[in-house]
């Protein structure tokens, strides 16, 4: 297999799985989860604690 | 054009490019003149860049933070939907982000350009310090929100509260000047980030992207992703006359003609603006026939 030909089969695998990871993350509400945190002030990240 | 003319022009690009980014990524104006976080829709999405979801201007999630929430929650989650996004702006950009998106990757070029002598730390400790961003990934992004949480089984965002200097750039400074409530609540934790936020500005000042050489996590995660991301640099070894002008240049310290896709790149293109023959591209550039990428980087 040539370098050229495993970037490709890598790049495709990998976007492949980050669209599956996506779809799966919707599905498990992950993202929902994301905003929870988002959308509340992080009293750890801003130094409170 | 002269070369110093091509790279004023490339700079001056450039920072528009990454007024544009802090401008989209924070531009919730109406949280800085009341003190309190956007909490609309679009912060189901991550931002690519490293920019905390508590700077009163943030539309979006920082991807760090999230990936911390999900991992560190009760029943523990694998972070799908963060980590595919990552996987995604990774594998299409790179560290493309790092040179153009990212807010805290332009305050440190800002802070670069004070006119003071630039610092360089000794070749063997710059080198070895360059793997401490992926033990802060794996440590404190990863594993600690995995293994150490509280009596409910919630872990904090241990890189967040202990180190993130965007949190506390644009989260904990404008809150804290905006909100006396929060304001009261201030002590040994805001400290210390404070302290630490002064420390990498400083340094970012003496040694540039400081932060991004050595500590930040997303910049490590995406540099994983340099050496076949879509989006990549390409030297001529033909057009190369080895005057290592790119080098010079570079903000990352890159051995450039060695190795141009290299994890520490961070795709600002100064090398290119920079180069005499044109021998370097960056871009959306199709894999080469020949089949050694290494050998189109190292001639």
């Amino acid at each position: 297999m040539t370098t050229k030909s495993f970037i490709r089969i890598l790049r495709a695998t990998i976007f492949l799985i980050g669209v599956v990871f996506i779809v799966v993350g919707l599905f498990r509400a992950e993202h929902l989860e994301v905003m929870n945190k988002a959308v509340k002030i992080c009293l750890e990240c801003i130094g409170i604690g | 054009m002269t070369r110093d003319a091509s790279l004023k022009r490339h700079d001056r690009f450039r920072f528009l490019c990454q007024l544009s980014a802090a401008a989209l990524f924070n531009g919730y104006a109406a949280g800085f003149a009341k003190g309190r976080i956007f909490s609309g829709k679009t912060k189901l999405l991550c931002v690519p860049v490293l920019n905390c979801y508590s700077c009163p201007g943030a539309f979006g999630s920082c991807p760090i933070g999230s990936l911390q929430a999900v991992i560190g929650r009760s029943g523990h989650g694998f972070p799908f939907y963060v980590l595919g996004m990552l996987m995604l702006f990774g594998l299409i950009l790179g560290r493309l982000i790092c040179g153009f998106l990212c807010p805290f990757g332009w305050v440190q070029d800002l802070l670069a350009r004070i006119p003071i002598k630039k610092a360089a730390l000794p070749l063997k400790f710059d080198k070895a310090l360059r793997y401490l961003k992926y033990v802060i990934l794996a440590v404190f992004v990863l594993l600690l929100p995995a293994l150490l949480t509280d009596r409910f089984g919630v872990a904090p965002p241990y890189f967040c509260k202990y180190i993130c200097p965007a949190g506390t750039l644009e989260g904990g400074v404008p809150l804290m000047l905006l909100n006396g409530e929060l304001r009261k609540l201030a002590g040994v934790l805001f400290g210390w980030k404070l302290f630490l936020l002064l420390v990498i500005l400083v340094s970012a000042a003496l040694i540039p992207r400081s932060f991004c050489r050595y500590l930040c996590p997303l910049g490590a995660f995406y540099s994983l992703f340099n050496r076949f991301s879509l989006y990549r640099m390409e030297l001529d070894s033909s057009k190369c006359v080895g005057c290592k002008k790119c080098e010079q240049v570079c903000p990352m310290a890159v051995k450039v003609t060695a190795e141009i896709n290299s994890g520490e790149c961070i795709r600002c293109g100064r090398c290119r603006a920079a180069c005499p023959e044109g021998a370097i591209s960056c871009g959306f550039l199709p894999l080469h026939e020949k089949d050694d990428i290494r050998a189109i980087e190292r001639s």
